[in-house]
């Protein structure tokens, strides 16, 4: 398993906290970070949506609608949210 | 008086468990209150009443399960003299003591389960009055062990009725509300029991055709985003609401597909009620309706839906939105699949399905572009309507969806 800094572990543990409020079936364990989240998880385009309101609301980062398609993983999310310099509270 | 009677809790809803009373003798209620909380073989259902009026008693009691149309409680309403509620009192305590069999049985609902026994007229326990004007908010005492064990159970203390001294929770009380409670595995076998039978009886008795038009969705996508653009993401509207207001405002020209078919004729439907079909995490499929959703604006109807659809996946429904859909519209896009022939919920007339958006190859004059389109489709009663009926309504749909914007702006 890949080695991720600290204050990356922390950030995909609050993401997928946010993710398990739409899914609540879903794990650390059991999500592979590297692969489409929606292959992973079953998500709609509410729940999707209600995903980025729950990370707005946690993380302060609004994600633009034309921004959507770079979100693939979970690596995906975390990379972008630690760019536009949110941290895990 | 009134007799407030359980209403209809959807189509497969023939009967429901009396969990919970918000209200007790004695209590004024207004149109749309929840009264009481109703476990259905779905979900926990919160019932609301009609009705301005001011509670006389109650005529069920917890954990009771009655049918559909059963008398819930005596209503005073408004005006009425001590000696007239008196009078009534008299009047509905002899009718229902002469009439102890099943209740009157709700138009459109065919009742497969057996009468519910007869229930002695009697009013509701005054202990069981009084648990429920506490757990309608007073403050009131819940013993250590009683919580001790609504932790040890997950039970929510608040909707733990007591019946203790002055209405003290007690263990036995937290134990009884538990033991009420289904496991999620008898709530999923439950309701795909119930799914079920209300498919089955709707291939059995409703004869279906079915439609189905490519629509190109390029305006609308465009039209959507750039929308979208503008706005935070707590502002953001989905396709799907777009797709939800066009069908509503299609019906407007079409109400012989809005409404209910029932002993022999259709019923149209007094307003729009779309039911949104939601797919459940633990399985399971709901429908419950957005009241009026011709006339709301985008923005809130997109704010409806996704109320609904976090509601609808924790099981918190009101009474209203399960049996007021007069037409169901099931958006399969985000799964993957190219279109869907739905399958009616009786006693609606019509159900609109959408597959999801791909870009296909389209001829624009003579020219190939590429187009994104979505394919919807109509089952329909043919009862109710024929397949003309059901073309034009596609047609008329597919022409609303070439002009968002005006889409947005209809609302009256």
């Amino acid at each position: 398993m890949t080695r991720i800094a600290p204050d990356r572990a922390a950030l995909q543990e609050a993401v997928l906290a946010v993710l398990r409020r739409t899914a609540p079936e879903v794990s650390a364990a059991s999500l592979d970070p590297l692969r489409p989240l929606r292959d992973q998880v079953d998500l709609d385009s509410i729940d999707w949506l209600n995903f980025l309101v729950a990370l707005h609301e946690r993380l302060r980062v609004d994600v633009p609608e034309s921004d959507y398609g770079k979100l693939r993983t979970l690596d995906d999310v975390v990379g972008y949210l630690a760019e536009k310099g949110a941290a895990a509270a | 008086m009134i007799e407030f009677k359980l209403p209809s809790l959807g189509a497969e809803m023939d009967e429901g468990t009396l969990l919970e009373w918000r209200v007790g003798p004695g209590d004024v209620v207004h149109k749309g209150d929840v009264v009481a909380v109703v476990d259905t073989s779905k979900s926990a259902i919160d019932v609301e009443i009609w009705q301005d009026g001011t509670i006389d008693a109650l005529r069920t009691g917890l954990n009771e399960k009655v049918p559909v149309g059963t008398v819930l409680a005596w209503l005073r309403e408004p005006g009425e003299t001590p000696e007239h509620v008196e009078a009534e009192r008299r009047r509905l305590a002899a009718s229902a003591a002469a009439a102890p069999s099943a209740a009157a049985p709700v138009p459109g609902v065919a009742s497969g389960a057996p009468p519910a026994p007869a229930k002695a007229p009697a009013d509701v326990s005054s202990n069981d009055a009084v648990a429920a004007r506490s757990a309608a908010g007073e403050r009131r005492h819940v013993s250590p062990a009683a919580r001790v064990r609504a932790e040890a159970l997950g039970v929510d203390l608040a909707r733990v009725p007591g019946t203790g001294p002055d209405a003290a929770v007690t263990v036995e009380d937290v134990e009884r509300v538990a033991a009420a409670r289904r496991s999620p595995a008898d709530r999923a076998l439950a309701m795909r029991a119930a799914i079920g039978a209300a498919m089955a009886r709707s291939k059995r008795d409703i004869p279906h055709y079915y439609l189905a038009t490519d629509t190109v969705l390029a305006r609308a996508i465009d039209w959507l985003t750039a929308r979208n653009a503008a706005r935070p993401v707590t502002g953001r509207v989905v396709m799907a609401a777009v797709l939800l207001k066009a069908v509503a405002i299609a019906l407007r020209s079409f109400p012989d597909l809005n409404g209910y078919y029932r002993d022999g004729a259709f019923v149209a439907g007094a307003g729009i009620h779309l039911g949104v079909a939601i797919s459940l995490r633990q399985g399971g499929l709901i429908a419950p309706a957005i009241r009026d959703t011709d006339t709301l604006t985008l923005d809130e109807l997109m704010k409806r839906l996704a109320d609904l659809v976090a509601r609808a996946r924790a099981l918190t429904l009101k009474s209203s939105e399960m049996s007021d859909a007069t037409v169901t519209v099931t958006n399969l896009g985000d799964q993957g699949v190219d279109l869907v022939e739905g399958v009616i919920y009786p006693p609606q007339v019509a159900l609109v399905g959408f597959g999801r958006v791909r870009q296909r190859p389209w001829l624009d004059g003579q020219t190939i572009v590429p187009a994104p389109v979505v394919t919807v489709t109509l089952s329909a009663d043919h009862r109710a309507s024929d397949g003309h009926r059901g073309g034009l309504f596609l047609n008329h749909l597919d022409a609303l969806l070439q002009d968002p914007a005006r889409l947005d702006e209809a609302t009256r």
